[in-house]
């Protein structure tokens, strides 16, 4: 059997560094495949987050060979295994334990935004009537599995640590899930524009390229709600008529 | 106590999939203090993988259906072995739970007025499914989980439970410890909810993650609570089967509901051939009649590929052992074909599958629109568990509740698709709402300290065993290998006594497992942890196996062909610890039905 070579982060916050480990690979596995075997043959207490395996549930996050993917979603045959293959954990986030990074910022920065709030029921037995178009765009946002991928590249997060002043692509795409759902009656703009941060988003579309669901997040959530955000704070003739309603 | 970290929760819920996060919400409405623990991070539970939808009859597509048409419906795809008043419940409550989930921002596809849409699936006599494209199990989750954290509950993220405490007969917490650090939590709470889903672990090919070790099963068994039908496992017809490396990732049957067509390396559509007594009546005879079918003709009826799980799963198994299997060891599901009937077939596909089309086309290279993708049986789901009351959840231990996969009597010898969704939400709020009820009749017990040590010694003994012992991963594999070899969907009083000898190795085996490193977010260490709940549902299962000597629903022996032993009636197994700490298993008889439930299901026929 082909074998080949894994250069895996090891370590905690304290110290931490690159081990090499060769492994068997063999037709059609990945590169969570490739860990799950060095972790039961040669590195038992080797820390991986995983879950489905099946690109659905946004556990496996990593850096491999530099590119944020998910290792269940990382063929092996797309790789060059003539030299090592680097698997890193998530840099944007603090590392706990070789490929596992404390990402519980992600949890509270959901928990403080303003939650879902539906209109009353349109019918008596408590439903809503909403079109499939009307809905097509917000079930695209609503693929999002969490991965936190895009927050792992996004330069904000990633360079600049603004994580107090910005809520990251993940975010402005679940912003983006409530404000655009027809039934729902919050109005998040005012958060959007000052604690959220959505200014500080100067549309490279790093976010969009990596998301493992191919949600446009750039171009279907995050233009549109700066849009949003710019009518309803600096549109002059909004501001003209502000000034007279109060 | 003084050094380990203890919590105190009016109701704690382990496990935070759909069934626990519907009883959390359910709990806390009343502003109790309630815990929610989990092994993953919020939101990664198994839920999300479910892929066709949630079974409610609300009746929007098809206005024949109701809750009526639902109960008998589980009642046959069970065998009527199920819980006839857990089946009413679920058929009467699944339309309320899921209209409420719509409540906290889940948006199911639409039907052309603007209602929920529905689908067929397996079992189900007209189109029943609210779904969300093949990913309503992530729509599911996420819509409990958003609403959920506004909700005041205490989530412990990356813990696992490792043993239920009691004081005197009644359940008083649990022992933990969370994965970051390794250190031990205590759990201290009047009423606790197991909600922890299944064991597919304890197989080798498996639809399942990491986490479905069984724990729930085991914590309640060592509690006290029993067991029941454990044999019942379902083994999915349609997992992936090449490349080796995703064998076991599951095919959603939402690709048959669809219009998807199994054929064996022949050609032939296989499922044709071979049609059960209890379906003749509405299963169709012709391709085409299969095909207006799934196309939405109220008058044809379903085509044999939507026939229940455990007769595809064996269909499929027959055309493998008899030579007209695929090259990887499967059979073709082909939903390509629909192109001789639809002129955007490739379009459509990807709107109504895109996971399907995304997990074949990144994982196997196959464009599922254009060529049949490869199948084969994989383990899926326990219809067997803990054994609760239909009403409340609670199980046979006061203080102690179970829902979803890991609490057994809704789904009888075979669970139809979209029913587990549909369960963990009736059942998860039920139990969430009796928990909490019981949390506010009965107040605080202290825990014991001495067991405490005695839990605290034993998780660590991986650590202090000799270097000589086996390493964790190994034995795990071990035992899924002999699980799948003799407790698979091919069974006998050889295979399975076999199975029950090789647990009794295994067991000393993983009494003696060595642990490297140290306590931080050690894989090694849980894994050895895990071994003991994998070690007793094994146990359980192929004891309950052995103990049916008949061919049942997902239950099949080779040696006993025959649906009924000669001279018994239906029955249920129970297994449940003895004084000696050994496994002892009996047989109940099912509850005859009542004539208003005997009533409706002649009446569907």
């Amino acid at each position: 059997m082909e074998k080949a070579t894994f250069r895996i982060w090891r370590g905690d916050a304290n110290e931490a560094q690159f081990v090499d480990y060769e492994t068997e690979v063999s037709e059609g596995m990945v590169v969570l495949d490739a860990v799950h075997r060095i972790q039961a043959e040669q590195a038992n207490d080797l820390a991986v987050r995983w879950n489905c395996k099946a690109g659905k549930c946004g556990s496996c996050s990593a850096e491999v060979n530099g590119n944020p993917k998910l290792m269940c979603m990382a063929r092996l045959n797309d790789l060059p295994l003539d030299q090592p293959v680097t698997v890193e954990p998530m840099r944007a986030f603090p590392l706990i334990k070789d490929l596992v990074t404390d990402v519980s910022w992600n949890f509270k920065v959901k928990e403080k935004m303003k939650p879902f709030t539906p209109r009353p029921p349109d019918a008596e037995d408590g439903t809503w009537r909403m079109e499939q178009e009307d809905i097509d765009h917000i079930q695209e946002f609503r693929k999002c599995i969490e991965c936190f991928l895009c927050q792992d590249v996004c330069h904000v997060l990633r360079e600049h640590d603004l994580h107090d002043e910005f809520i990251g692509p993940r975010f402005f795409v679940y912003a983006a899930s409530l404000e655009m759902h027809p039934i729902d009656t919050e109005n998040r703009l005012q958060e959007l524009k000052n604690q959220d941060g959505i200014g500080y988003c100067n549309i490279t579309k790093c976010c969009t390229k990596v998301c493992p669901e191919h949600i446009t997040i750039t171009d279907n959530a995050i233009i549109p709600l700066k849009e949003r955000v710019v009518d309803e704070f600096y549109d002059p003739i909004r501001r003209l008529f502000k000034v007279f309603t109060g | 106590m003084a050094s380990y970290e203890t919590f105190e929760h009016d109701v704690l819920i382990i496990g935070a999939g759909g069934a626990g996060l519907r009883a959390a919400i359910e709990a806390a409405a009343d502003g109790l203090k309630v815990g929610l623990v989990c092994k993953s991070l919020l939101g990664k539970a198994h839920t999300v993988m479910a892929e066709g939808g949630v079974a409610a009859a609300l009746a929007n597509v098809d206005e024949r259906d109701s809750w009526r048409v639902h109960f008998a419906d589980t009642m046959r795809g069970g065998q009527y072995l199920s819980n006839a008043r857990m089946a009413e419940l679920h058929a009467k409550e699944s339309p309320n739970r899921v209209r409420e989930l719509e409540a906290w921002g889940a948006l199911f596809d639409r039907t052309q007025d603007g209602s929920i849409l529905q689908r067929n699936f397996g079992g189900h006599q007209y189109p029943r499914l609210a779904h969300v494209g093949d990913r309503t199990g992530l729509e599911m989750i996420r819509a409990l989980q958003d609403h959920g954290i506004h909700q005041g509950i205490d989530v412990h993220m990356e813990n696992t439970i490792v043993s239920l405490l009691k004081t005197g007969d009644r359940v008083s917490g649990a022992f933990g410890y969370e994965r970051e650090k390794g250190r031990f939590k205590i759990f201290s709470a009047k009423s606790v909810v197991l909600a922890t889903g299944g064991v597919g672990k304890a197989y080798k090919i498996t639809s399942n993650s990491w986490e479905y070790t069984g724990d729930g099963h085991s914590l309640a068994y060592h509690a006290g609570a029993e067991l029941i039908d454990m044999e019942f496992v379902q083994f999915h017809p349609t997992g992936m089967v090449w490349p080796p490396s995703v064998r076991g990732i599951l095919v959603t049957e939402g690709v048959r509901g669809e219009g998807g067509i199994l054929t064996n390396s022949e050609g032939n559509r296989f499922m044709f051939d071979d049609i059960p007594e209890l379906y003749v009546n509405q299963t169709a005879d012709n391709p085409e009649e299969g095909w207006i079918y799934t196309q939405g003709d109220r008058d044809a009826r379903r085509p044999p590929e939507l026939l229940t799980r455990d007769h595809v799963a064996r269909c499929i198994v027959r055309e493998v052992k008899e030579g007209r299997g695929s090259p990887h060891g499967g059979v073709f599901l082909d939903i390509a074909w629909i192109k001789e009937k639809l002129p955007n077939a490739p379009e459509h596909i990807r709107r109504k599958l895109p996971s399907m089309y995304h997990q074949f086309k990144e994982l196997a290279d196959i464009d599922i629109t254009q060529e049949p993708m490869e199948v084969g049986p994989t383990t899926h789901y326990i219809m067997g568990g803990i054994r609760v009351d239909a009403d409340t959840q609670m199980t046979c231990v006061p203080g102690l509740f179970a829902a979803g996969e890991c609490a057994a009597g809704l789904h009888g010898a075979n669970r139809l698709g979209g029913n587990s969704l549909s369960d963990l939400l009736v059942f998860g709020k039920r139990a969430g709402e009796y928990a909490a009820q019981f949390a506010t009749e009965n107040g605080h017990v202290s825990l014991e300290e001495s067991e405490i040590e005695e839990i605290a010694q034993h998780v660590l003994k991986p650590f202090d065993n000799s270097e000589e012992g086996d390493n964790p991963y190994e034995i795990q594999a071990q035992l899924q290998d002999k699980m799948q070899e003799l407790v698979g969907i091919a069974r006998s009083q050889e295979s399975l006594a076999q199975a029950l000898e090789e647990v009794q190795i295994l067991r000393e085996k993983a009494d003696n497992v060595h642990t490297i490193g140290n306590r931080e977010y050690n894989s090694g260490w849980h894994t050895a942890l895990d071994l003991d709940c994998l070690l007793t549902v094994s146990e359980s299962i192929a004891l309950a196996a052995l103990e049916r000597k008949a061919s049942i629903g997902a239950h099949s022996r080779d040696d006993f062909p025959e649906k009924e032993e000669p001279g018994t009636g239906k029955y249920n197994t129970i297994v449940h610890k003895t004084q000696e700490n050994t496994m002892a298993i009996r047989r109940e008889p099912v509850p005859e039905l009542t004539e208003e439930y005997q009533e409706i299901i002649d009446e569907m026929g």
